[in-house]
C-alpha cells in the first residue's frame, strides 16, 4: 500500500493540467483535490503505526529501492496528510479569482508527491530526486501570482534551493564513493566498518549545509521570509508548515541518525545552529511590520526549536544518556507536531486577514475582534499556542524540550530557549495588540465579509492546537511520539527492519 | 522570410530526420543497450528545437504545438503511472515487472524486457514533450517582449 502515497498524488499532479487543456472546470479541480488529500489522510490514519517495507518492484533491499515505514514515518505523514487537507479546504475559497487553477493544483499534488517520497524512501539517491519534486513545484509554486515582486522572491529561492540541492548530491556522491551503496540501513552498516573516513565527515557536513539551506537555519535563511510571504497564501502554509520540515530536518536527521550513525561533532553543530536560528530569528521577527514577514521569521526561529531538540538528542546518545535523548527527540518530534499545525494556522488566518483588510501591514490594520470574532478567536489560539501560553499545545513541547536540557545538564541552551520564548511572546503581543485589539481603521469599515470556506479550516486547526496538548499525557506520549523519537535513536532497529539481519 | 539562411535550412532539413530516428533508436533499444528513455528524449526534444532555430517557430508549431507538447506530457508521465500500477493488478506489486519476472530481457531481441521498453517509451515521450515546452514557452516570452 506505501507506493500508492506517491502515485495517487502523482497521478493527481499530471491529470489536472491535462484537463485544463481541453475544459476549465474549476469545481472539478477542488472536488478532485480534495478527494486526493481527503483520501491520503484517511490512508495515513489508517496505516498508523505499521511497520514495514516495500520493496519497488519485487527487487531485495539492498539493490532495489525501498519505502520504510516506522514510527516516525508514521507521524510525518499524518501531519503532512492533514496540513494538506486542511490547507485545500481553505484554497478552494481562497483561491476562487485565480486563473489556472488545474495548473496550481497539479502543481500543490506533485509537490506533496515529493514530500510523501521523502518521508517515505529507504534509498538515499531516491530522497535526492523527490526532494527535487517537492522543491521544484514549490518554485513554480511561489511564483504563481506573476508580480514583480513574487518572481524575484521565486528566483532567489531557485537559486538558493538550487545550490542546496548540489550540496545533497555532491554529499550522496561522496558518500557513495567511499562505502558503495545508496541504501541508508546498508550505509549504516558500512559506516560503521569504515570510522573517521575523511570522505564521510566531508559528506557529512555537506549534508548539514544543504538540507540546512532546504530547512532555512539562520545562515542560510535569507530565502524563506521572501519565498513564504510572496506565495499564495495556502502555499505558504504548505511550505511553513511541512516542507521545510520534511525537505530539511526529516530528512537530515533520518541521514545522521540512521545512516551515518551520529558522527562526532555533527549533533552538537545541530544543537548550536539550532540555539543561533532560535534566538536571531526571534530578534528579526520583533521588527516587522508585515504580518506574513513576521510569521516567516517566526518560522526560521520556530525550525530552530526542532534542530535544537534534534541535535540534542544526539548529543545525549553519544554521552550514553539514552533516556534523557528519548525525551529530547520526544520534544522535538512533538515540537514539529505543534507547529505544523499553529503556523499553517496562522499563515492561513494571515490570508483571511489580507481578505479583510486589503493589507497585511500591522501599522494599517486592527480592531480585528469586533469586525470578525471567529477568526479574532481562532488567530489568538494561534499566537497564543505558539508562544507557549500554558494551556495551549505549544507551551507542553517547549516544556519537553527545556526539561531534557535540563535533565541532560546543558543549562546554557535551556537559558536560551526560555529568554527565545520571552522574545516569541513579545512579538506575538505585538501582533495582539495592533491586530486583535484597538479601533477598526478607516480601511476596515469598507470591509469584505469572509466565507464560512475560509474560517471552518482556521476552526479545525485551533481546535487542533487546543487538542494536541493531550499528547504530553504519558499514556497517548508512549503511542505516538515515543515510537517515532526510538525510530531516530535505535539505529539498528531501522537496519533489522530494513535489511532483515 | 523567417528563420536563418537557406544553407542553414537545407542541412537541417537533411539531417532532422537522422536525428529524430536516432532518439527513437535510443528510446526502443534502452532495454538492451545503453541509452533509454530520458536520452532518446533529449535527442527527439533536440530535433524539435533545431527545427525550431531554422525555421522559425511558426513552422515547427504547425507540427506540433504548446497544447500538444504539454498533452502528450501529461499522457506520458500518465501512462508510466498506469504501467506501475497494473503491477498490483497482474502482479506482485507496485512498479512490478508482471509480463516478464526473473532477470528480464534476452540481447538483440527487441521484443523482451516485459514491461521495460514500455516504460522507456512512456518516459522518452514525457522527457522529449516537456522540454520541447520549454524551449517552446522560452520561445514565446522572447516574442511577447519584442513586441
Amino acid at each position: 500500500m506505501l507506493p500508492l502515497f506517491v502515485a495517487i498524488p502523482l497521478g493527481v499532479g499530471f491529470l489536472l493540467p491535462l484537463i485544463e487543456e481541453f475544459r476549465d472546470r474549476t469545481r472539478l479541480f477542488s472536488v478532485f483535490v480534495l478527494l486526493e488529500t481527503g483520501g491520503l489522510l484517511a490512508l495515513s490514519l489508517i496505516k498508523f503505526g505499521d511497520k514495514g517495507i516495500y520493496r519497488m518492484g519485487g527487487w531485495a533491499p539492498p539493490f532495489g529501492i525501498n519505502f520504510v515505514q516506522d514510527g516516525l514515518t508514521s507521524l510525518i505523514l499524518v501531519v503532512i496528510s492533514g496540513i494538506a487537507f486542511v490547507t485545500t479546504l481553505f484554497a478552494i475559497t481562497y483561491m476562487k479569482e485565480y486563473e489556472n487553477l488545474g495548473r496550481f493544483y497539479g502543481l500543490f499534488s506533485l509537490m506533496l508527491a515529493g514530500m510523501y517520497g521523502v518521508a517515505l524512501t529507504g534509498d538515499i539517491f531516491n530522497m535526492y530526486v523527490y526532494l527535487e519534486v517537492a522543491a521544484i513545484s514549490s518554485y513554480a509554486l511561489v511564483g504563481f501570482n506573476r508580480g514583480a515582486e513574487e518572481i524575484e522572491a521565486s528566483f532567489k529561492y531557485l537559486i538558493m534551493g538550487a545550490v542546496g540541492s548540489v550540496f545533497i548530491l555532491l554529499g550522496i556522491a561522496l558518500l557513495y564513493g567511499s562505502v558503495g551503496s545508496l541504501n541508508i540501513a546498508d550505509i549504516s552498516v558500512k559506516v560503521s566498518e569504515l570510522p573517521n573516513d575523511s570522505f564521510i565527515v566531508l559528506s557529512t557536513a555537506l549534508f548539514i549545509v544543504g538540507f540546512g539551506l532546504k530547512a532555512a537555519f539562520i545562515p542560510f535563511h535569507s530565502w524563506l521570509p521572501d519565498a513564504h510571504s510572496s506565495a499564495p497564501t495556502p502555499i505558504s502554509a504548505m511550505l511553513s508548515g511541512v516542507l521545510i520540515k520534511v525537505l530539511g530536518i526529516y530528512a537530515l536527521a533520518r541521514l545522521l541518525f540512521n545512516g551515518l550513525n551520529l558522527p562526532g561533532v555533527a549533533p552538537s553543530i545541530l544543537t548550536w545552529i539550532g540555539a543561533g536560528s532560535m534566538f536571531i530569528g526571534g530578534m528579526i521577527a520583533l521588527g516587522q511590520k508585515d504580518l506574513k514577514r513576521l510569521l516567516a521569521y517566526s518560522s526560521i526561529s520556530q525550525m530552530g526549536y526542532i534542530t535544537l531538540a534534534v541535535g540534542m538528542g544526539g548529543i545525549l546518545i553519544n554521552q550514553g544518556k539514552p533516556g534523557i535523548a528519548t525525551l529530547a527527540l520526544m520534544g522535538g518530534i512533538f515540537h514539529l507536531v505543534n507547529h505544523a499545525t499553529y503556523k499553517s494556522l496562522l499563515f492561513l488566518f494571515s490570508g483571511s486577514v489580507e481578505k479583510i483588510f486589503g493589507s497585511r501591514d500591522l501599522s494599517e490594520i486592527g480592531g480585528l475582534n469586533s469586525i470578525s470574532p471567529v477568526s479574532g478567536a481562532a488567530g489568538t489560539i494561534g499566537t497564543l499556542s505558539i508562544s507557549g501560553v500554558p494551556p495551549f499545545n505549544g507551551f507542553w513541547s517547549k516544556l519537553v524540550i527545556v526539561i531534557a536540557a535540563i535533565w541532560g545538564k546543558l543549562y546554557p541552551l535551556a537559558g536560551i530557549i526560555l529568554f527565545t520564548s520571552a522574545i516569541t511572546l513579545a512579538y506575538y503581543l505585538k501582533v495582539q495588540r495592533q491586530l486583535f485589539m484597538g479601533k477598526p481603521t478607516k480601511k476596515a469599515s469598507e470591509l469584505t465579509k469572509t466565507s464560512a470556506g475560509l474560517y471552518i479550516p482556521l476552526i479545525i486547526l485551533a481546535i487542533c492546537c487546543i487538542g494536541l496538548g493531550l499528547l504530553y499525557l504519558p499514556e497517548i506520549r508512549g503511542l505516538v511520539l515515543k515510537p517515532a523519537a526510538l525510530a531516530l535513536q535505535e539505529g539498528s532497529e531501522y537496519t533489522k527492519l530494513v535489511l532483515g539481519l | 522570410m523567417t528563420g536563418m539562411s537557406s544553407i542553414v535550412k537545407t542541412v537541417t532539413r537533411w539531417v532532422s530526420p537522422f536525428i529524430f530516428a536516432f532518439g527513437i533508436y535510443i528510446a526502443l533499444t534502452g532495454h538492451l543497450t545503453p541509452g533509454g528513455g530520458f536520452p532518446g528524449g533529449v535527442i527527439i526534444a533536440g530535433c524539435f528545437i533545431l527545427l525550431t532555430l531554422a525555421f522559425g517557430k511558426e513552422a515547427t508549431f504547425r507540427l506540433f504545438n504548446l497544447k500538444s507538447s504539454s498533452v502528450t506530457d501529461s499522457l506520458a508521465a500518465l501512462s508510466f503511472l498506469c504501467m506501475g500500477l497494473l503491477g498490483y493488478v497482474f502482479g506482485s506489486g507496485f512498479m512490478n515487472n508482471f509480463i516478464e519476472s526473473g532477470f528480464p530481457g534476452t540481447p538483440f531481441r527487441l521484443l523482451s524486457g516485459g514491461n521495460m521498453p514500455i516504460l522507456n517509451l512512456a518516459i522518452g515521450l514525457k522527457v522529449g514533450a516537456s522540454l520541447f515546452a520549454v524551449f517552446a514557452y522560452l520561445a514565446l516570452f522572447r516574442a511577447i517582449e519584442e513586441d
